[in-house]
C-alpha cells in the first residue's frame, strides 16, 4: 500500500493541476446531464404533439369525459347496492378458479425460472457458453403476449383453465427468470467458493450456496408475480378460459344493466390482492429475520 | 464547553448508558474505553443525535443539545461531526463528493440532489483531502479505496463540516496497525492544529495512552474511571474490562512495538 508515501505533502503545483483536472471533470459532467435533460424535455414535448395529432378525439377535449364511464357504473351499482353482498358470494367459486390458475402457473413458472436463472447467470452458469441460449429462451417467453399463447392453445385444446395456466406459466418463467438471475448475479460468491473447495457438485453449490442467499428476494419477486398473475388470469377469462374474467366480460357489456356485478367483481379482486399482499409480507419477514 | 449531566439511555429494561456525568473544558482529546456493550457507542450516538436519550442533558455552550428538534437538531449535527468504525461513506460516489456531503445541511436540497456544488466548496474539499494526503484519490469512487484511505475520506467529510466537536466511534477498529496510526495521527493533528475537541471511543489501551489528554473508562453503562492516561494502570484496566489476573494488555494491542512473541508462542503451542 502506498499510504505512507502519500502522506508526505505534495507540491502545490501538483495540487493546482489536480484542482483544475477535477473541476474540468465536474463541468463536463454537468454539461452532459444538462444536454440529457434538455433532450428529455424536447422528446416528451414533441412526442406528446405527435400522439395527440393521431388521437381520434384529442387529449384535451377528451379529458373532461374521463370520469363519465366510471360514474355510470358506480351510479348504477349504487342504485342496486343491496345486491352487491349477494353477488360477491355468488362470484366466489369463479374467483377461486381464477386464483387457482394464477397459483399453479406462478408455481410452475417460478420453478422453471429458477433453473433458467441459474443457467443464465454470469459466474454461476453450469455451461457458461450456453448462457446466451437460455437468455434468448427467456426473452422469447417474455416477448409473446400471454393472450396470444392462450388463444392458440384454446384453439388446440379447447376452452378452460389449462390453456390459461400454460400461457401464464410461460410468461412467468421468462419474467421471473430475468429478475431471479439479476438477484443471483449480486449474490456473494464466497460461499460458492467455499463449497467448491470441499468438492461440491454444481447442483449442491447452487442449492446450498446461492439459494439461501437469494431466497428472500426470489420469494418476494415470486409473490409479486402471483399478484400480477391473478390479474392476468382474470383478463384471460375474457377470451374463454373461465374464471372470474368470463363473468366480468358478461357483466361489462354496455346497457346490460349488470354494473352492480362489475362492482362486486372488482371489489373481490381488490380484496384478494390485499389478502395476498398481507400474507406474503408476513411470510417474507419471517424468512428474512428467521423468526 | 461540554457538560454531560445525568444522561441515561434505556433499551427496554436494560440501561445502555446509566446516569453518566462529566464535563470537558476546551479542545481536549478525550478517549472513552471499555469492553463492547459498555455504552460507549450509545453515548456518542446520543451526542450526535442519532439515538435519543431517555433522560439527562448535554449542555454545549449553554444550550441543551438533547432537546433540539427538526431543523435545529440537524444544524447541531452539522456542527458535531461523527466518524464511524465502518467509515459510512457512499460507496458508489466519488471521494470529493463524499467530502462535500459534510456541508449538506448548509446547502439547498435541490442543488445537492443534482450534485451541484459551488466551485469554492469543491476547492475547499480538495484542499482538505490534500491536507490528509489523499488529494489524488478525489475523482475515484469511495469503494475503490483501501480501508485506511476510506477512513481518511470520512475524516475529510468531518473537517468539511468545520465542527467544534468531532466524535469518533472506534475509528481504527477495522484498520491494520499502519493505517490505524495514520488515522490516529490525523485526528491528533486536527485536535492540536485546529483546536477542535475530539471524543474517541477506543478499544485498545495503548492507543488511549498515546493519543488522549484524558481517558474515561466505562463499564455496564457507568463511568468507572476518569483521569489522565498515565493513571491507567493494568489494575485499573482490569477493573474497566472486568477481567481477571490473566488479562494481558499485549494480547489486544495493535501497536507493532507491543508485539509479544512469547504470548503468541504460548497461544500457538
Amino acid at each position: 500500500m502506498s499510504d505512507a508515501a502519500a502522506t508526505s505533502t505534495p507540491q502545490s503545483r501538483d495540487m493546482k493541476a489536480l484542482e483544475a483536472l477535477y473541476l474540468t471533470q465536474v463541468r463536463q459532467k454537468r454539461l452532459y446531464s444538462g444536454i440529457l435533460l434538455l433532450l428529455f424535455v424536447l422528446l416528451v414535448a414533441t412526442g406528446f404533439q405527435t400522439a395527440n395529432a393521431r388521437n381520434a378525439g384529442g387529449f384535451l377535449q377528451g379529458l373532461p369525459n374521463i370520469l363519465s364511464f366510471p360514474t355510470e357504473v358506480l351510479s348504477e351499482a349504487w342504485a342496486n347496492r343491496a345486491n352487491v353482498p349477494g353477488l360477491i358470494v355468488k362470484f366466489i367459486p369463479s374467483l377461486i378458479e381464477t386464483v387457482n390458475i394464477a397459483a399453479v402457473s406462478t408455481l410452475i413458472g417460478a420453478l422453471l425460472a429458477m433453473v433458467l436463472a441459474l443457467l443464465s447467470t454470469r459466474g454461476l452458469a453450469r455451461w457458461p457458453r450456453l448462457t446466451p441460449l437460455f437468455r434468448r429462451l427467456m426473452d422469447i417467453t417474455r416477448a409473446i403476449p400471454e393472450i396470444v399463447i392462450a388463444l392458440v392453445l384454446i384453439f388446440i385444446l379447447g376452452g378452460g383453465p389449462v390453456p390459461a395456466m400454460i400461457a401464464i406459466a410461460m410468461h412467468t418463467a421468462g419474467a421471473l427468470g430475468k429478475l431471479f438471475s439479476e438477484a443471483a448475479e449480486n449474490a456473494d460468491l464466497k460461499p460458492v467458493e467455499g463449497l467448491t473447495s470441499v468438492g461440491a457438485s454444481w447442483i449442491q453449490r447452487m442449492w446450498l450456496g446461492i439459494i439461501p442467499q437469494v431466497a428472500p428476494n426470489w420469494l418476494s419477486y415470486a409473490l409479486m408475480r402471483f399478484e400480477i398473475n391473478i390479474r392476468a388470469s382474470a383478463i384471460l377469462g375474457f377470451v374463454g378460459s373461465g374464471g372470474i374474467g368470463y363473468d366480468l366480460k358478461i357483466a361489462m357489456q354496455w346497457g346490460a344493466g349488470k354494473y352492480d356485478q362489475v362492482v362486486a367483481i372488482f371489489l373481490i379482486l381488490f380484496l384478494t390482492i390485499v389478502v395476498v399482499d398481507q400474507i406474503s409480507d408476513r411470510y417474507r419477514n419471517r424468512l428474512v429475520k428467521g423468526v | 464547553m461540554l457538560q454531560v449531566e445525568n444522561v441515561t439511555r434505556r433499551f427496554g429494561q436494560k440501561a445502555a448508558v446509566d446516569d453518566i456525568s462529566f464535563s470537558v473544558q476546551g479542545p481536549a482529546f478525550v478517549g472513552i474505553i471499555g469492553r463492547s456493550g459498555a455504552g460507549k457507542s450509545t453515548f456518542l450516538r446520543m451526542m450526535n443525535r442519532l439515538t435519543d436519550a431517555t433522560s439527562g442533558r448535554i449542555m454545549v455552550e449553554g444550550r441543551d443539545i438533547l432537546a433540539l428538534k427538526g431543523a435545529e437538531m440537524r444544524a447541531w449535527q452539522s456542527q458535531c461531526a461523527m466518524i464511524f468504525q465502518q467509515f459510512n461513506l457512499v460507496p458508489r460516489m466519488d471521494v470529493a463528493s463524499n467530502v462535500l456531503h459534510g456541508i449538506l445541511n448548509r446547502r439547498s436540497t435541490v442543488a445537492t440532489i443534482f450534485n451541484l456544488w459551488p466551485e469554492a466548496d469543491i476547492v475547499k474539499a480538495l484542499a482538505i483531502l490534500d491536507r490528509l494526503g489523499i488529494a489524488e484519490q478525489a475523482p475515484k469512487r469511495a469503494e475503490a479505496l483501501s480501508g485506511g484511505q476510506q477512513q481518511r475520506v470520512a475524516i475529510a467529510r468531518a473537517l468539511m463540516q468545520d465542527p467544534k466537536i468531532i466524535l469518533a466511534d472506534e475509528p481504527i477498529a477495522s484498520l491494520d496497525p499502519m493505517n490505524a496510526q495514520i488515522v490516529m495521527d490525523a485526528l491528533r493533528r486536527i485536535n492540536q492544529e485546529d483546536g477542535r475537541m475530539v471524543i474517541a471511543n477506543l478499544h485498545t489501551l495503548d492507543t488511549a495512552r498515546r493519543y488522549c489528554d484524558r481517558v474515561i473508562g466505562m463499564r455496564d453503562g457507568r463511568i468507572v474511571f476518569d483521569g489522565l492516561p498515565d493513571q491507567l494502570t493494568t489494575g485499573v484496566a482490569r477493573d474497566i474490562y472486568g477481567a481477571d489476573a490473566s488479562f494481558s494488555e499485549a494480547a489486544t494491542s495493535t501497536s507493532i512495538d507491543a508485539l509479544d512473541t512469547r504470548y503468541a508462542e504460548a497461544l500457538l503451542s
